[in-house]
């Protein structure tokens, strides 16, 4: 890199990431994200299924045994639902603050904030997501050991729809990985074109 | 100050390699041999999909955590430290929060799908996967707390040094 073209180049990449196609690819990237976890949420949310069973005949009655089947049984759901719901309201505040919020003054903590929000956010989803991912592994293989049946076969539709709602929660943690690393991208450009170093140059992506 | 920040973290890395390889051992040489009615079974940590990933993820970072214990403090390799600190946290507490969905069906049951509490007939086992899993958590905690501060170290997030 010729050295005379260097007070330029800081100020020109960090006008040409931080203002224009960063700032839209990352956007765009946390209204997907938005919308995989809030279809993840919601699709755990309304999971419920209601199937009678006959369990003995008493004659020549039946005796029916009808049982639900709801997220709330199980605990590791609850946590995916809040989880889920939580980076969905994250995803929607960080898009609110990145079109509307110029006005305010954030004295210089806004991209921090931004990035170690992400993270955060980051660790919340994997372990929600990981979580509800071991509990419908239990209820689709089941545990023959701890002789625990598989309920899979029984409530056929509310293991698919978790099933769905997996994947959308999935999908959003990989996004969420690419909108944290984008973040904090931002974050290592802002602080090499304000510190105005001449060593930093060579260090810049291209 | 830079000195009593760098025995700081090389405590914390190092107690924090200390949890997760006792995390590790502890789940691993959990086992109870049972009788129910005229079954005997054997209850071991392998029989779960979960303790095995719980076991091989602390396991994994445990190495990892050696390993860093020995890097020079002036390296360059300290912003690869960064990223695998980030990856490996993620994945410390989702094995974490897996191993306890697991643990918690395990210890409460869950009528409607007709899965009954095992913790009364393996108790020692039960105990000690708890001991495990709260090992694992204090190793989650730590293990945030060191990237947190290698991210400040390394990236300098907050501009609080002009350098």
């Amino acid at each position: 890199m010729a050295l005379q073209s260097g007070e330029k180049l800081p100020m020109f990449i960090g006008h040409v990431w931080s203002k224009q196609k960063s700032r839209w690819t990352l956007l765009g990237l946390r209204l997907l994200a938005f919308l995989a976890a809030a279809a993840a949420t919601l699709v755990m949310v309304l999971n419920k299924q209601t199937k009678t069973f006959v369990v003995a005949t008493i004659g020549t009655t039946p005796v029916n045994l009808t049982l639900t089947a709801k997220f709330h049984h199980t605990p590791a759901f609850v946590f995916f639902a809040i989880a889920n719901g939580l980076v969905s309201i994250h995803n929607l505040v960080m898009i609110m603050v990145d079109l509307l919020g110029s006005k305010f003054d954030y004295k210089g903590f806004q991209l921090p904030m931004i990035a170690s929000l992400d993270m955060l956010n980051l660790a919340l989803v994997s372990g929600g997501a990981n979580a509800a991912a071991f509990m419908a592994e239990l209820g689709k293989n089941g545990n023959s050991h701890a002789r625990w049946d598989k309920i899979c076969d029984k409530f056929g539709a509310y293991c698919d729809r978790g099933a769905g709602a997996l994947i959308a929660s999935f999908l959003a943690l990989a996004l969420m990985l690419v909108i944290s690393f984008l973040s904090i991208l931002n974050l290592k450009l802002v602080n090499s074109s304000s510190h105005n170093s001449h060593n930093n140059i060579i260090a810049l992506p291209n | 100050m830079a000195e009593t920040k760098r025995i700081f973290t090389f405590l914390l890395r190092f107690i924090a390699f200390c949890t997760t390889l006792s995390a590790v051992i502890i789940m691993v040489s959990s086992r109870q041999r049972a009788t129910v009615l005229v079954f005997s079974f054997e209850a071991k940590y392998s029989d779960t999909p979960a303790f095995k990933y719980f076991v091989i993820v602390n396991a994994i970072v445990s190495i990892y955590g050696f390993l860093v214990l020995f890097l020079p403090s002036k390296s360059l390799l300290w912003r690869l430290v960064v990223a695998l600190d980030a990856v490996f946290t993620i994945l410390l507490t989702s094995s974490i929060s897996a191993a306890l969905a697991i643990a918690y069906v395990g210890e409460k049951g869950n009528p409607i799908a007709g899965w009954l509490p095992i913790c009364d007939q393996v108790t020692k086992y039960c105990n000690q996967v708890k001991g495990a899993l709260i090992v694992g958590f204090i190793s989650v905690v730590l293990y945030l707390l060191l990237f947190l501060y290698s991210l400040h170290t390394v990236l300098n997030p907050l501009l609080l040094e002009k350098s």
